[in-house]
Order: C-alpha cells, then sequence, then structure tokens
C-alpha cells in the first residue's frame, strides 16, 4: 500500500484514503474543431508509461480535492505530489 | 518431433524418464524473416503455430525476453468459457473454445482441457439481472449458458456457503458447461512445441529495443538484445508491456497496464469439482489437477509495471474466499504473483492492423486473456498472412477507439473476465 502526501491536508496518508484517477495533464480539445482523432485521442490514447509517470489522484476519504503525483510505474515510489494547475516537477527521467 | 503416443509414454517410463527430449530447438535469430512475432507468450506462440500451420508462413519468429511459459501465461488462474455478452466478444471467444475442444489431439500434447464448468456468482438483485441477462443473450448466439438457483448452485459446487446471511449471499449462477480449466504451462510449451516443429524460430532472451521503419514509414526490422533483424511484417503481442513497444514505433495505444494478482495453496485432496468467479468481489476459484486452489483476485487501483500486486486487493479477496468457502480457511498460500495486463477502456481486446504499415498488434485482453489463447492466436495469424482481419476480429480493431464503435464489455461484465 502506498503512503501518499496530500499536497492540500498536508500529511501522509495510506492509499485507501484516496483514489486513483488517471494520467495527468491530458489537456481537452475544443470540441467545436476537434476531429474525430483527436478526440478519441483525447478519452482513449494514454501514456501508460514505464518510468516517471504524472497521474492525479483524489482524496475521497480526506479532502475530497484532486491534485497530482509523480510516480516510478515500476518501483511505484511517489516522487513528488502537487496541486493541479502547478507545473510538473523534474522527477528525472 | 517425437509424437506423444501410449507406446511412447511406456517406453520412456521404462527407461526412467531420463530420455525425454527438449520439446522446441533452441534457436538463435536470424539476419531475416518473414514475420516476427514480438512476444513469446501463449497467444505470441499460438499465432506463430497457426501462421505456420494454417497459412504455410514458417520463416517465422518468436522474439522473448524472459523464457517461454515464464510471464502471464505460465501464472494465470487458467479459467476457459466463452459466455461475454456482445456478439462480437461470444464469437471471438467461442472460437476459442471451439479450438480448446480439439486443442490436444491438433498439438499432440495434453493441455488437460477440462470443461468442469464454470460459474458465476450473483450476490445482489443487479447481479441476478445482469447475469439472467448474459444466459439469455448467449442462448440466442447459441453458447450455452444456464441459470442456477441457489439450491443448484449448492449441488454443483458443495464446498459453497450458500447460507443466505453471509456477507455475499449467493442469489443464483450463471453456469456454462463446457467452461473449466486448462494447463498453462502446456498451453504454452504445447504451442512452442508446435510451432518449432513447422519450422518457427523461438528465441528466448531476446528483448525486443526498437523497431525500424523505411522511407515509406513501413517496419523493416527489430533491434533487439541479440541483434537487429530483418522483417516485413511484426506482430505485437506483448501483452502488459504492448504500450512500450508500440511507442517504439511512434504509436499510442488505448491501453493502461496494471498489476493482476493470482495466488496458490498449498495442495490438498480434490475439493472442488468446478470454478466459481464472482465479479462483484473480485474473487475467483478453482482446483488445479496438482490439488492447489487456484485463486485470482483483482487488479490494483493505479497503473504499475511493479509486477508486485498491492497486499489489501488480495486480502480483500481472502476474506471474501474464506466466507463463501469456509473449508478454505485454514489453507496456506504457497505463492503470490502479480503479472501485468494491458487493460483496454471497452476492456475488450485488439487484433489487428496499425497505423503502421507491415505493424500489426494483438493485446488489451486485460484480465482474461488466457482462455482466448487459441483462438487468439489462429485470428491473428490470419491477419498477418493476408493483411486483413479474420471475420471474428474484425470488430476488435485499434480504429474503434477513434469511430467510437466499441465493444462494451467493461460495462457488460464490469471487473474479472
Amino acid at each position: 500500500m502506498l503512503l501518499i502526501h496530500c499536497p492540500f491536508c498536508d500529511m501522509d496518508r495510506p492509499e485507501i484514503e484516496f483514489r486513483h484517477a488517471g494520467e495527468a495533464h491530458v489537456a481537452r480539445p475544443d470540441p467545436a474543431t476537434a476531429d474525430d482523432a483527436a478526440w478519441g485521442a483525447y478519452l482513449y490514447l494514454r501514456e501508460n508509461r514505464r518510468g516517471v509517470f504524472a497521474e492525479r489522484w483524489r482524496h475521497v476519504h480526506g479532502c475530497g480535492r484532486f491534485f497530482n503525483a509523480l510516480r516510478h510505474t515500476v518501483s511505484d515510489r511517489l516522487i513528488a505530489t502537487y496541486r493541479p494547475g502547478a507545473p510538473r516537477p523534474d522527477g528525472g527521467a | 518431433m517425437a509424437r506423444f503416443s501410449f507406446a511412447s509414454l511406456i517406453g520412456h517410463a521404462l527407461a526412467g524418464n531420463r530420455r525425454w527430449p527438449a520439446q522446441w530447438r533452441e534457436a538463435a535469430p536470424q539476419a531475416e524473416y518473414d514475420v516476427v512475432i514480438v512476444g513469446g507468450g501463449g497467444h505470441g506462440l499460438a499465432t506463430a503455430y497457426y501462421l505456420a500451420r494454417e497459412h504455410g508462413v514458417r520463416r517465422v519468429a518468436v522474439l522473448e525476453k524472459g523464457w517461454i511459459g515464464g510471464g502471464n501465461t505460465g501464472r494465470n488462474t487458467t479459467i476457459i468459457r466463452s459466455n461475454y455478452l456482445w456478439p462480437e466478444s461470444a464469437a471471438l471467444y467461442e472460437h476459442a473454445m471451439q479450438l480448446w475442444q480439439g486443442l490436444s489431439r491438433a498439438l499432440n500434447y495434453n493441455v488437460m482441457y477440462s470443461p468442469r464448468g464454470v460459474m458465476v456468482l450473483a450476490h445482489n438483485h443487479h447481479d441476478v439481472l445482469v447475469g439472467q441477462r448474459h444466459v439469455h443473450a448467449n442462448r440466442l448466439a447459441g453458447i450455452d449458458n444456464e441459470w442456477l438457483t441457489p439450491g443448484q448452485v449448492g449441488d454443483f459446487c458443495p464446498i459453497l456457503n450458500v447460507s443466505r446471511d453471509i456477507r455475499y449471499p449467493i442469489l443464483g449462477a450463471a453456469l456454462q458447461r463446457r467452461g473449466g480449466t486448462a494447463r498453462h504451462d502446456a498451453v504454452a510449451w504445447g504451442f512452442a512445441r508446435g510451432a518449432s516443429a513447422l519450422g518457427v524460430d523461438i528465441v528466448e532472451n531476446c528483448e525486443v529495443v526498437g523497431i525500424d521503419r523505411d522511407a515509406t514509414g513501413a517496419v523493416c526490422g527489430v533491434q533487439t538484445t541479440r541483434g537487429p533483424i530483418r522483417a516485413p511484417r511484426i506482430g505485437v503481442v506483448a501483452a502488459g508491456h504492448t504500450s512500450v513497444v508500440m511507442a517504439m514505433a511512434g504509436v499510442r495505444m488505448p491501453l493502461e497496464s496494471y498489476p493482476l494478482q493470482a495466488l496458490v495453496s498449498e495442495p490438498v485432496k480434490p475439493a472442488m469439482p468446478c470454478v466459481v468467479m464472482s465479479n462483484t468481489i473480485h474473487a475467483y476459484m478453482s482446483q488445479s489437477d496438482k490439488g492447489e486452489m487456484v485463486i485470482g483476485a483483482g487488479t490494483d487501483a493505479y497503473n504499475s509495471y511493479s509486477q508486485t500486486g498491492a497486499l489489501h486487493i488480495s486480502s480483500h479477496t481472502l476474506e471474501a474466499i474464506c466466507e463463501l468457502f469456509p473449508v478454505v480457511r485454514r489453507l496456506r498460500m504457497l505463492r503470490n504473483w502479480g503479472g501485468i495486463v494491458d487493460v483496454t477502456p471497452d476492456r475488450s481486446p485488439v487484433v489487428g492492423l496499425t497505423p503502421v504499415a507491415g505493424l500489426f498488434v494483438n493485446c488489451g485482453w486485460g484480465t482474461g486473456g488466457f482462455k482466448a489463447t487459441p483462438g487468439s492466436g489462429h485470428v491473428f495469424a490470419h491477419t498477418i498472412a493476408t493483411g486483413r482481419p479474420h471475420p471474428v476480429n474484425a470488430p476488435f480493431t485499434l480504429d474503434r477507439f477513434r469511430t467510437g464503435n466499441l465493444i462494451d464489455e467493461a460495462a457488460a461484465a464490469a471487473v474479472a473476465h
């Protein structure tokens, strides 16, 4: 079980307090102008990276808020958590 | 290849079983093939076997970064069934079921296909409605599936607790009698042996690290840890690592990879006559021929390549297993394992062409690919050999995530496949 630092509560809490919410920084294209390929890519194509990966979590059994995290997907080590809107920290390759 | 027969078994037994030959050739990679298959799991080996047997394509290499049978193929819960909801899925898995029924004879290798029946339990009113809908849809499609009352469930699997006052009471179950299990190692070894005998090179300890493309953009070969290999057609069958391999060709995939856990108990005398699954509580169990209780849990909550499932996920499953099967409460678990499975948004596989000429992909089997092994290889071999999908896998395109023509088993079958 992961120990995750909620950047809003400013506490390390066990994974079961959180819900994973998929890849972070997926920009929503303008549906009025996006073609099917761009819209399909937004909905379905994922980086699924083997290495340092930016993802969203929600502290459902805490403050209830979404935030972002950098995690290495082989070691599962959490490198950083940060608030939405903040730039992605440098997490190495 | 020495064929197995009653006489050969007797002969080897009298010789103390010390003279069995290797079951497939140890091959070093050649400089060029007609087809390279990336990934030596069951699906990749089956693809190579059917390419050679049905399509006469024999200059084929299967590149495996580890060893044959060392990945998900040799570590899964070995469940076989075809009672999927949507017509496209039911046709695909039924195609595999038909091949399972004659596979041991076709391969001259005992894959221990055992149609002992697969029961999918219903624990609440919603499960009952969904289960009965599956039964009706399957029967309309000519696929056997029947509804059992709680009493019939208890008769079919006497070690199940069918009391009404437990946390997950059993309100009924869907039963596919032709469903069951097969020996996963034997499936990998049987296809490897069969393919090798037809001329396919099975290259172990050979990891693909790059995909080469020519001036037109078409694939022309792969870079591996054992040197470059030229090939005009490449089939990627890399399960949980498909996104990584496809990224080498610049193709983004609608996949997320998750650890999925399986556990086996210490072996005990035969106690369980069938396979029992529960989608609602992410638990399934059967008993292997060695006597181990084989238990499958759910996936982890987040995507990962760690090959280590979280303990609280398997604990959740074991709590439910212990309540449903009180007789197993004191069994000790011998091993657990987390395999990396590639999950698509609609929980249906992708088998077919890619935007890159000469590059084919067979992936997205998620948590339930074992049951499809022969059917998947059969239709993928057809796709690679002819350049066009077989009618059975035609709906399972990569392009459906652009057109929106999804095959939504995610909504139909919930979690466990």
